[in-house]
């Protein structure tokens, strides 16, 4: 409570600069106000001095010398305490997404400085936004995206991102241009033309605040980066529509050969992004491939190269969003593979602050540039964008969904299609288009309306999505929960499946996506990777895949219970941990259903455990070398497929071990070696080992390492 | 498509392919170009170990188990030929397909597919699914989590579920009672784009 208090003092101390910034205008001479000293005054003003005349000044104050810059840093520190309030203020979060206290955040403030100063206060120039705020949140997420995941659901991501905008875009600036001639008194000079332009820059989902949303909701990884992807790649489509239609408005006519070149425009725009990036993406790679004399400044190539891409094909009127995320996924597994484990980490925490400076100051941004004088409404227009969002991209959802769902395995349920609609938030890349447009008459009411629309959709649909989605599985769960054998049956018939997909490479797809990898290896790695790291074969590969999902388990142990005796009637509890145990183990092997990854953390903690992992990992590798071939098949039946599989669960095993601490380690890491050579060992004895080595260890009985351990030896007698 | 763009004629038993699976001639050629990415030494046979191209395979807790499947007992060779048949178990079922009793169960039908998820378990072909084959297969699905008494119990509880008969293992029939209410034929196929 006591952090609650200072937090929320410091709070409202922030909140007091910016009125500081509203007393601050360079021209005016403001009278003398009561505020604290380290406030800043106009040297011009007279300041607190020393009064010699002529001489030394002891002490003065030059505000104008720092204006920029410490204005500049206010609002950040303004953006990062609220932050971190909220992240303090206890259940807020879990009803508020943090873009909506955001925004409240940034209202307030404006509504101080307005109060202040009676004028309008500092409004998020387009530029700013474009050049500066956006760019760090899409290389994060372009940086992180989950790339098999991507390319698997790439069709249908761009049959959403595409058609499914076209189709927004058409039907709101039409239906809006219907609007606008049935309320001809007011509306009447809104153009056609002018409701397309509105329409295609309030048609597209914002992935900044898709991802602000969709972080506390944790859906399946599917669903998430179909709706992320979708809010990534329309960005082509919609600045090569506005633009279009803003080119349009300046001609004096419009041909069918103005559309045509248009459509062309789009595949130009979207091609050449990608183009700008791939090229920057590999010159990323390969000055990464240099960096290992100088390792500190490694990380500072990706965020250079990424930048530079992004400016790149904005001044070629290119689509910069496509640029960066294709220059930021293509570098990724070279640098990542080049670059030192410590300038990888830095990389990711740079990668996850800046974004998250970013978006926060954007939200904050559109809280306070609501606060204007340039307002102008008209309920008609209003209401009806409004109402013709949500409409039409229910039902171009609806539509494109039931054609894609026949092409796919995984189809995208109803559910999934409710929260695909409802997730379409709208930010501040329509916020700052529309005050691109050149000015026409009616051009605050549009400012208006996105606004309106804006802050319908972040905190309506924000707010209401995720009880509106446990809603629609609550009423999922009313059938029967499956029997224990059905799960188990299903779960095994899941992972039958993955493998059969597997091995037939899944058609097209994994066609070209298998030659993509040959021509990776071939060519690519060897050119833009260093010597010393290329990765030597495939095991070495599953062997860090493995890796990273034992580190994933070990953070995600279930809590354990302690079942009595072996064969007697189970207690529901004991149902319930069965299984929580079978849903969680399929999350961590199928790979449809991972939890998305979050904004706020990262995936693996660089926790002292893993820079100590490594170092054991190299012990057992060397023991299990010969083991650890996924070429050591079985030729006959039983035994020798519990064999591989033991030695390859083994490898595993030994890296729990390698988890627990280190002196134990070497000595365990040893024994399962040596009981696998040996053969079947005697149990008793083994166990005993185990409690003398790992005295310390206050395992819960079903605990992790030695546990395992024991059972990993007693499978041994167990085989027939 | 690729290099290796085949034509039919290539094939050993290509019509009979199509006729025995109900794979389409464009999905069979496919199948044998996939056959023969994976066949890395060319002698038209695929061995255990040429599956470990397949990485994603490694990962599976039941990878071995698959592979295997694709072997008939005792063989260690696999031709062209039983890859397909073991892959038809997978094509989506035909809806209106009308069979009279002569014709033999096509390839795709629940039973089928039952059959060969049934078979990952029951290594040693007897029938039936022992408390020692499911403790393995849970194991391997299971693994890191679970202790070795929450193994117990959970096969004990999917035994006692399942089992009518009370001979302490599941049999075919009890296996597909415990999943009648999956709707194999949509779980158990594989959209082939074509």
């Amino acid at each position: 409570m006591a952090a609650l208090w200072t937090l929320s003092v410091l709070l409202s101390a922030c909140l007091l600069w910016p009125v500081c910034l509203a007393l601050t205008p360079p021209a005016e001479l403001p009278q003398p106000h009561n505020l604290p000293p380290l406030l800043g005054f106009n040297s011009s003003d007279g300041s607190p001095s020393v009064d010699l005349p002529m001489a030394l000044r002891v002490f003065s104050v030059d505000y104008h010398h720092v204006q920029a810059p410490f204005e500049i840093v206010l609002w950040i520190m303004l953006a990062s305490l609220a932050k971190l309030g909220f992240h303090w203020s206890g259940r807020v979060p879990a009803v508020f997404p943090e873009s909506c206290l955001l925004i409240m955040v940034g209202l307030l403030v404006g509504g101080v400085i307005y109060g202040v100063r009676h004028s309008a206060p500092p409004t998020l120039s387009a530029d700013a936004f474009f050049l500066f705020l956006l760019p760090p949140i899409v290389l994060d997420a372009g940086y992180f995206l989950p790339g098999k995941l991507f390319f698997e659901n790439l069709g249908t991501i761009l049959w959403y991102a595409v058609l499914g905008t076209l189709w927004n875009v058409l039907g709101i600036g039409l239906s809006l241009y219907g609007v606008c001639l049935l309320a001809q008194s007011s509306l009447g000079d809104v153009s056609l033309l002018h409701c397309l332009l509105f329409g295609s820059l309030i048609a597209a989902v914002d992935p900044v605040a898709v991802l602000s949303v969709f972080q506390e909701m944790h859906v399946n990884e599917q669903l998430h980066i179909l709706v992320f992807g979708e809010s990534l790649l329309n960005d082509a489509v919609t600045v090569v529509l506005y633009k279009l239609f803003e080119s349009f408005l300046r001609l004096p006519s419009v041909s069918g050969l103005d559309v045509l070149l248009g459509g062309c425009r789009v595949v130009v725009v979207g091609l050449g992004g990608l183009f700008v990036g791939l090229f920057f993406g590999l010159l990323a790679a390969l000055t990464s491939r240099f960096t290992s004399r100088a390792q500190v400044i490694a990380p500072l190539f990706v965020f250079l190269y990424s930048y530079l891409s992004y400016l790149t094909s904005e001044m070629l009127h290119l689509s910069g969003i496509m640029a960066i995320v294709t220059c930021a996924v293509t570098m990724k597994q070279y640098v990542e593979a080049n670059v030192s484990e410590r300038s990888n980490t830095s990389i990711q925490y740079f990668l996850k602050m800046w974004s998250s400076v970013s978006e926060t100051l954007i939200f904050i941004f559109l809280g306070v540039s609501t606060i204007q004088d340039v307002h102008m409404w008209s309920w008609p227009f209003v209401c009806s964008t409004l109402l013709l969002c949500l409409a039409w991209r229910a039902t171009g959802v609806l539509l494109l969904t039931a054609v894609v769902n026949k092409l796919r395995r995984n189809t995208v349920t109803f559910r999934d299609q409710f929260i695909i609609a409802y997730g379409g938030l709208r930010g501040a890349i329509c916020f700052s288009l529309v005050f691109l447009i050149d000015d026409f008459p009616k051009k605050r009411l549009f400012i208006t309306t996105t606004i309106v629309v804006i802050l319908f959709t972040v905190f309506v649909q924000g707010m209401t999505i995720k009880p509106l989605v446990e809603l629609l599985d609550v009423k999922r769960k009313k059938r029967a929960l499956p029997t224990v054998s059905e799960e188990i049956h299903s779960r095994l018939i899941d992972h039958l499946l993955a493998g059969i997909e597997d091995v037939v490479g899944y058609w097209g797809q994994h066609y070209w996506k298998d030659r993509f990898e040959q021509f990776n290896r071939k060519y690519l790695r060897r050119f833009l990777i260093r010597e010393d790291h290329q990765a030597p074969s495939s095991i070495l590969r599953v062997y860090q895949e493995l890796e990273r999902r034992e580190q994933r388990r070990d953070e995600e142990a279930p809590p354990i219970e302690d079942p009595r005796s072996h064969s007697r009637p189970l207690l529901p509890e004991e149902m319930d941990s069965i299984r929580r145990i079978l849903s969680r183990n399929l999350q961590n092997f199928n790979k449809k259903q991972t939890p998305a990854y979050s904004r706020h953390t990262l995936h693996q903690d660089t926790t002292m455990d893993k820079t100590r992992k490594p170092l054991y990992r190299h012990h057992s590798l060397g023991e299990r070398y010969k083991y650890n071939t996924i070429t050591h098949w079985p030729q006959g039946e039983d035994g020798e497929f519990n064999g591989s599989h033991r030695v390859r669960a083994g490898l595993c095993r030994s890296h729990t071990v390698c988890a627990v601490g280190p002196r134990p380690v070497l000595q365990d890491s040893s024994a399962p070696a040596a009981s696998a050579q040996r053969g079947p060992a005697d149990p008793k004895s083994a166990a005993t080992k185990e409690d003398q080595v790992f005295p310390q260890n206050q395992a819960p009985v079903g605990g992790e390492a030695p546990k395992k351990q024991l059972s990993f030896v007693l499978e041994n007698e167990k085989q027939p | 498509m690729g290099s290796n763009s085949s034509s039919m004629n290539n094939i050993p038993n290509a019509e009979q392919l199509v006729q025995e699976t109900g794979f389409s001639a464009a999905h069979i050629l496919r199948l044998y170009e996939r056959f023969q990415f994976l066949d890395k030494d060319d002698t038209g046979q695929l061995r255990p170990e040429d599956f470990g191209a397949v990485r994603e395979l490694a990962m599976n807790p039941i990878g071995d188990r698959i592979i295997s499947a694709f072997f008939s007992p005792g063989q260690e060779t696999l031709d062209f030929a039983s890859f397909v048949r073991v892959l038809a178990h997978f094509r989506p079922a035909d809806s209106n397909r009308t069979r009279d009793g002569a014709q033999p169960e096509p390839a795709n039908s629940s039973m089928r597919k039952l059959k060969f998820a049934f078979q990952l378990y029951d290594q040693d072909r007897d029938g039936k699914i022992s408390r020692a084959e499911l403790l393995q297969v849970l194991r391997a699905m299971l693994g890191m989590q679970v202790t070795e008494e929450q193994l117990q119990s959970i096969a004990e509880r999917a035994i006692q579920e399942a089992d009518f008969d009370q001979d302490d293992a599941i049999s075919f029939d009890e296996f597909r009672k415990s999943l009648e209410k999956v709707n194999i034929d949509h779980k158990m196929s594989i959209r082939f784009l074509s």
